[in-house]
């Protein structure tokens, strides 16, 4: 995409996991691209496929029952998944780092946390352990835990902490890409929004690159620069927050957008997207948001749409809503290439 | 921790009044006249009734455990009736054995089913892995006097490689510890491998990987040291019942230990033996349990912030 440079662009990449029963398609020709020091919000429904592709990225995706099938993953330039196991292992942590979902349950319960941070130092640097330690306090500090309370294991802090712990392991050699699975979703609001200061403030200080998974569009609008949303595998749009925000085109973006409850409309009943999620291991053919879809043409059950730029930078893939928006608007700029 | 395990031992005070009540029932309602056992079939009717006011097994069942507790306390627990030698020295003399048995037993045990556990799990469905469950379900299936048996027939008759019998050399040790092993191996193997599944499901060990970490320090440091924790009480819950005497294995080895001892003694209705024996053997398995307890603390820092 342009000229500008990418610290990371996943072409066509596909997720299968083999279950009883049949392949679940986790992650189905996703194409998705990020500039050095962009914040991308990576939004789905539960399922969607969203962690999948972040441990994708990490090549940490559990083999069996998970397997890569195809596309590439060119994180600087380079297919990650053309890496050897001691590439990539350097590359984890080193360049990569992520934050994972259930602060709870990500830190090792019989190790204390200053040793579990000096673990992530010791492995990408070249320092000895006490150096190693003397930084774990140091991140420590930087995510706001005090430096008294290093030595203690992980059942002794509560939600908030463990999470800014696991914040700080992330950081701790300053990742230029940070991937977040949703890093504030188990834990309640006041310190959610503490957790997310801690990390526009960290990103300010140490300029990483982010991709933010997220459930949450009010998340994603507070510290995303672009927004990609995901259904059933596929990302469906993908645009700069503003662009989504102010003129979201596909179906499911819209759907998602209207069941955001108004605080100052009085209404009786949350608007919601009709249907569940399908089953995984059996998509619907064509476009797999087609049989909840309102504007759903006989066409779409049967062709996969592609991705359409409607605007520079700007893309959806809905054929029916794209037309519409093209011939209403009368911009047909980026349609053809 | 002090504390704790002061009280853990002082614990032990309503154990050892509780269990030494239940066995004393259940001894006296028990038939069989321990005085016909010791003087044997040709003694007289007089030579029965003066042993029975000798030891006192004419009072009323309450007087007779009064008696027994007031010398208990002071340290007095009796003598055989078969040996007259004192109870104490009679369960010294066989617990060595026994707890060599048990250890050696238990150390084979550990050396070798953690390991087996750990490669089944990380290999899971593997030739190894079936292999080792197969191997696992005969070892918990075979009787222990059977395999005693075709242990002594290949390695001393046949091959004539090891004794038999006995307990004092090295290499008499080696046949009843393996026999007495199997099953703990077993059950070791599998403890391990169904602990170590889950623990390398776990979201802590995927946070380690995403550090970039080896996946040998992975799984022997940080899966390990998780799932330890589990196969520490199932050793340990072993190792306990193993110093009560592993009466098969004792048996068949012709091994003083304390099972034969015990069996011995229950044959010949020696109240004291029987008595001191079980209050014996009911210390040693709190103390064990006790020792597992603090390992656990050890191993985990959350059970250690319970110990107070």
């Amino acid at each position: 995409m342009e000229d500008r440079k990418l610290i990371l662009d996943i072409q066509d990449l596909s997720i299968q996991y083999r279950v009883e029963g049949g392949t679940v398609h986790a992650v189905e020709n996703l194409n998705l691209a990020l500039g050095y020091g962009e914040n991308l919000g990576f939004v789905g429904e539960t399922g969607a496929g969203k962690t999948t592709t972040a441990l994708g990225i990490m090549r940490l995706v559990p083999d069996p029952p998970g397997r890569i099938t195809s596309g590439r993953i060119l994180f600087e330039g380079a297919d990650l998944l053309r890496k050897t196991e001691d590439e990539m292992r350097s590359i984890r942590g080193g360049k990569i780092a992520m934050i994972f979902q259930d602060p709870m349950t990500s830190l090792n319960p019989v190790m204390t946390v200053d040793k579990q941070i000096a673990e992530m130092v010791l492995l990408h640097n070249d320092v000895t352990e006490r150096q190693a330690l003397d930084r774990a306090v140091e991140m420590l500090e930087l995510v706001g835990i005090r430096s008294e309370r290093a030595r203690d294991y992980p059942h002794q802090f509560s939600g908030g902490m463990k999470q800014r712990v696991v914040i700080a392991i992330a950081l701790a050699c300053n990742p230029i890409l940070l991937i977040a699975d949703e890093p504030t979703t188990a834990l309640d609001v006041t310190i959610q929004a503490q957790v997310l200061e801690l990390m526009r403030e960290l990103r300010r200080k140490i300029n990483t690159s982010l991709v933010m998974i997220t459930h949450d569009l009010g998340i994603v609008a507070e510290m995303c620069d672009k927004v990609a949303i995901m259904y059933a595998g596929r990302v469906v749009e993908y645009a700069t927050t503003e662009a989504l925000y102010n003129r979201p085109v596909h179906p499911y973006t819209e759907g998602l957008f209207n069941s955001i409850p108004d605080i100052d409309r009085d209404e009786e009943e949350l608007k919601v997207i009709q249907g569940l999620m399908p089953d995984p291991t059996n998509l619907p053919s064509g476009c797999p948001f087609h049989p909840r879809c309102p504007y759903a043409v006989e066409s779409c059950s049967r062709e996969a749409p592609g991705m359409v730029e409607i605007e520079p930078g700007h893309l959806v893939a809905c054929p029916v809503r794209t037309e519409h928006r093209l011939n209403s608007v009368g911009w047909k700029g980026g349609a053809g290439r | 921790m002090l504390k704790y395990i002061t009280r853990r031992i002082l614990f032990l005070l309503p154990i050892l009044i509780g269990v030494s009540f239940i066995v004393f029932t259940l001894l006296y309602l028990t038939p069989g006249d321990p005085a016909r056992m010791v003087l044997g079939d040709q003694a007289t009717e007089e030579a029965v009734r003066e042993f029975r006011d000798k030891e006192g097994l004419n009072d009323p069942f309450l007087v007779q455990y009064g008696r027994y507790v007031y010398k208990a306390v002071q340290g007095d627990i009796g003598r055989s009736y078969m040996t007259r030698l004192p109870v104490a020295r009679e369960i010294m003399n066989a617990f060595p054995y026994t707890v060599k048995l048990a250890l050696f037993s238990m150390l084979i045990a550990i050396v070798l089913g953690i390991p087996f556990g750990i490669i089944s799990a990380i290999k899971q469905y593997s030739l190894f892995d079936s292999v080792m469950m197969i191997f696992a379900m005969v070892g918990l299936s075979m009787p222990v006097f059977w395999l005693g048996i075709l242990l002594i027939l290949f390695f001393s008759v046949h091959l004539r490689w090891l004794p038999s019998s006995g307990f004092n050399t090295i290499a008499a040790m080696i046949l009843p510890s393996v026999t007495l092993a199997a099953q703990s191996i077993a059950i070791v193997t599998r403890m391990t491998r169904s602990s170590m599944l889950e623990v390398v499901r776990q979201d802590y060990i995927r946070t380690v990987r995403a550090k970039g970490q080896k996946e040998s320090v992975v799984i022997w440091r940080h899966a390990l040291g998780n799932a330890l924790i589990p196969v520490v009480t199932v050793v340990g819950l072993q190792f306990g019942n193993l110093l009560g005497g592993a009466v098969l294995t004792e048996s068949i080895f012709s091994i003083p230990g304390v099972g034969r001892l015990m069996v011995d003694a229950i044959k010949m209705r020696d109240y004291p033996l029987v008595q001191g024996g079980v209050l014996f053997i009911a210390v040693a398995f709190s103390l064990v349990n006790l020792l597992v307890d603090l390992l656990y603390a050890w191993l985990d820092p959350r059970i250690k912030a319970q110990y107070r």
